[in-house]
């Protein structure tokens, strides 16, 4: 009996040890999520070309995992864009719903990952706001930031993120990868 | 003489392939015609709208030294030189070339270009 359980429990454990490592070659899906040893903290980074240089032309290309679906409906819409926050970025028909597309595939409410979570949580349900810094979660992280950097110049405004988060562009934003500009 | 056929004709296609998108362009906004000019299209592009926005111009995100990188005047994101002799990828898409002709107008026109202010412009830059 005793060694019954024994093998019960080494069999397990080898299971459960086994399945990351079955599973790590998958990039999507809960699967691979739930086996992942590193449990994909940061929100998704975007590789499609066209995204990245229709977005990235003007700004830094936000990953869609930033904000919920129902804010990149409203965003990306053909009369949307030709008043983006004051700047006409008017986009072909076709390129604008790639675009979407994209957007909405891996938008916040889709992601696995564990920081677009934390703002799904952090928003009510249907909310769907068109900046990313009014993300209730976003707003609380940088609390100390607005009062010491914002507010006093040093850093323009919450909107660049690659100011400060030095990865920002492949959709890390943890504290180890945070340089405010002129600080040590 | 079939040699030297062989060669103006291969010399001839090498040269509208060089030439490109600007010239389609140009073609495009001629329209077989109207007729650019250099000078108006620099006077054009130094030129100040004043709108309800304020004023606005090209050079408002655009660097005035057309061989230097300018900056987004929101993102303040680095855009490179407008001129070809130091930025070949300029003007080598026409799909680009007309994109950014329409958006950047209405920003800084308040309307769409006309094809003489567009051809007068893309004349005087892709010269740079």
């Amino acid at each position: 009996m005793k060694k019954q359980i024994f093998l019960l429990l080494t069999g397990t454990a080898l299971l459960l040890t086994g399945l990351p490592t079955v599973h790590a070659s998958e990039n999507e899906g809960y699967g691979s999520w739930l086996f992942s040893l590193s449990r994909k903290k940061e929100i998704e980074p975007v590789t499609d070309k066209v995204y990245n240089e229709e977005c990235g032309s003007c700004h830094m290309p936000y990953q869609p995992g930033l904000l919920p679906e129902a804010s990149w409906q409203k965003l990306l819409t053909a009369k949307a864009l030709e008043n983006h926050f004051g700047e006409n970025a008017e986009l072909e028909n076709k390129t604008r719903q790639h675009v979407l597309d994209i957007a909405v595939k891996n938008s916040a409410d889709k992601s696995y990952r564990k920081r677009s979570k934390k703002i799904m949580r952090s928003l009510d349900d249907n909310a769907a706001p068109l900046r990313i810094t009014e993300v209730p979660y976003i707003m609380n992280k940088h609390e100390d930031v607005i009062a010491d950097y914002i507010k006093t110049k040093k850093v323009k405004s919450l909107s660049f993120c690659s100011e400060c988060h030095m990865r920002a562009k492949q959709g890390i934003y943890d504290d180890d990868t945070v340089r405010i500009p002129g600080e040590k | 003489m079939k040699h030297i056929l062989f060669l103006l004709v291969t010399l001839f296609m090498s040269q509208t392939v060089m030439a490109g998108a600007v010239d389609d362009a140009l073609a495009e906004y001629a329209g077989g015609k109207l007729k650019f000019d250099a000078k108006r299209g620099e006077t054009l592009w130094n030129k100040t709208h004043t709108g309800k926005d304020g004023d606005r111009r090209c050079t408002s995100c655009h660097n005035k030294d057309n061989k230097q990188a300018g900056k987004h005047a929101k993102s303040g994101k680095s855009i490179e030189p407008m001129a070809p002799s130091v930025n070949s990828k300029r003007y080598t898409d026409l799909k680009k070339i007309n994109k950014w002709f329409k958006r950047n107008c209405k920003w800084t026109v308040g309307r769409e270009c006309t094809d003489q202010e567009k051809g007068d412009i893309l004349t005087y830059l892709s010269t740079q």
